[in-house]
């Protein structure tokens, strides 16, 4: 589903990919550890096309597609999903609209019929249901006076909304109070967890990865992969951290 | 004999970001032309005011008007408005507000090319217990310009008058402007007048994220100048001519972008 080569990208001149590879197939979740300052977040914005992420060399193939070749739009549509370490507010745009005119934007780009106005919100319910999100909360301006945890899950709702193939999602976890965390694993396993969807989980702690099990588990440094392993090694990050887990691999 | 019109220019304070080049080109038969609104007392008096190209044309003719505009006792006047075309498209407001009146302004102006659109309002306050509140939107482009100058009087026995102005210019390129000029005269102590005016681009945080959720830029940007443009007409109760003018608004929009 995802297949990434020997990706380099920097941010205003600095290198902060240096060679990363990873491949995601569907039907799989990875989780991708790391310290501070090792690319996670970068890799999670060049994977969504941010402008001022330059990749530099290197490529990544999402559905057999060449992903860097296409508009942040376009990669949506095409079904990828970047979930937002600090979800923007939208003063003045209401969830609903927002996210009505997305899906549908998205259904257009793939020859797909709009939704109605009763069939969209009947489907954006369901979602906000899932993620125990009052549904007043979606008629409201898209974050704005949200709290942390509430932008984190009405986050997990666009997703649910959307229905994207691959979520990457970029510290989903951080902010999240112990039963939002719980809410929020659940609802990406029932968004997520299916035979033709693939999840990246980026993610600082293992906390997350107690709801929603990795099959794979890696550590980045440095701007590359320099660990993989099972749902165990996230645990042994958890328990002995990243210095002696690095110290090992190297 | 009607007398010779003598044109201003922009040392005139009212005419200070002006195109008064535009003039020249202009019916001046009608340059002196005011309209006249009296609200009688106690009445709720609303208009829309709409200076916009008729279908896909686009009219560079420079359009001037000008209202005077009486709100008697207790009586209210809204008026809202969009500028949208003309080389030169400005309106121009003179009101008076008697006592407990109250005078609700919202307008729009948009524009590219070197088109300028502005509102410039004059509200006396010689009368207690009256209020106004103006809310003024611009989004231009290109050499576009858009302005708001907005004075208000308030005369010394006009106590607890309470005058609002609020201006927001959004830049698309760059090259257009806009300028807000507020001019508050007063000579009551008892008052409230409050007025603040922003310039600022599109949130290219917000563009990146709606992007991010498969809005295509075009979209994105209708939408947060939507959001921008709002505020304008949030005192328009009746939701269908607000509709209708953030149609007029957004057309624009379209049209030369």
């Amino acid at each position: 589903m995802l297949e990434i080569k020997d990706l380099h990208a920097e941010i205003d001149g600095k290198q902060i990919l240096n060679g990363l590879s990873l491949n995601v197939n569907a039907g799989e979740v990875h989780a991708i550890m790391g310290p501070n300052g090792a690319g996670k977040s970068t890799l999670a914005y060049v994977l969504g096309g941010r402008p001022g992420y330059e990749v530099t060399g290197g490529s990544v193939t999402f559905a057999g597609e060449d992903l860097l070749d296409m508009d942040p739009h376009e990669r949506a549509a095409a079904g990828l999903f970047l979930g937002f370490q600090y979800p923007v507010e939208i003063p003045g745009v209401s969830n609903v609209q927002f996210l009505r005119e997305a899906l549908n934007a998205q259904r257009q780009a793939r020859e797909e019929e709009p939704l109605s106005g009763g069939e969209f919100l009947k489907h954006a319910k369901e979602q906000a249901a899932l993620l125990k999100l009052d549904m007043e909360m979606l008629k409201r301006q898209v974050n704005v006076g949200f709290s942390g945890g509430e932008k984190k899950r009405a986050e997990m709702v666009q997703m649910g909304i959307l229905d994207p193939k691959l979520a990457v999602l970029d510290e989903t976890d951080s902010g999240l109070d112990i039963d939002a965390l719980k809410t929020v694993g659940n609802g990406i396993n029932a968004i997520m967890r299916k035979p033709d969807k693939g999840v990246l989980l980026i993610t600082h702690y293992q906390r997350l990865l107690d709801y929603v099990k990795p099959d794979f588990v890696h550590i980045l440094s440095q701007g590359r992969i320099v660990k993989t392993g099972d749902a165990e090694l996230s645990q042994r990050l958890e328990a002995e951290g990243y210095d002696a887990v690095m110290a090992e691999a190297a | 004999m009607s007398e010779a019109i003598i044109l201003p220019t922009r040392k005139d304070e009212a005419w200070r970001y002006s195109n008064t080049d535009a003039l020249a080109g202009m019916d001046l038969g009608t340059f002196d032309q005011w309209r006249d609104i009296d609200v009688a007392e106690g009445e709720i008096f609303r208009d829309t005011i709409v200076i916009a190209d008729e279908g896909d044309a686009v009219s560079d003719a420079t359009e001037l008007r000008r209202l005077r505009i009486n709100v008697r006792k207790n009586a209210t006047c809204e008026i809202f408005g969009v500028i949208a075309s003309g080389r030169l498209g400005r309106v121009e407001m003179v009101v008076l507000v008697e006592e407990g009146g109250h005078f609700e302004f919202g307008g729009v102006t948009l524009g590219g090319r070197d088109t300028t659109r502005e509102f410039v309002t004059r509200i006396a306050h010689d009368h207690p217990n009256a209020t106004s509140n103006q809310v003024v939107r611009g989004v231009h482009w290109g050499q576009g310009t858009g302005n708001f100058l907005g004075r208000i009087d308030v005369a010394r026995d006009a106590q607890k008058v309470d005058a609002k102005q609020d201006f927001k210019g959004l830049l698309l390129e760059k090259g257009a402007s806009v300028n807000s000029v507020p001019q508050l005269e007063i000579y009551a102590d008892d008052v409230k007048c409050a007025h603040g005016a922003t310039v600022g681009q599109l949130d290219e945080q917000a563009r990146y994220y709606m992007a991010a959720r498969g809005l295509p830029p075009e979209t994105a940007r209708k939408l947060l100048v939507r959001a921008f443009l709002g505020d304008a007409f949030v005192a328009l109760e009746d939701e269908e001519e607000s509709e209708r003018l953030m149609d007029v608004a957004l057309g624009k929009l379209d049209k030369h972008l």
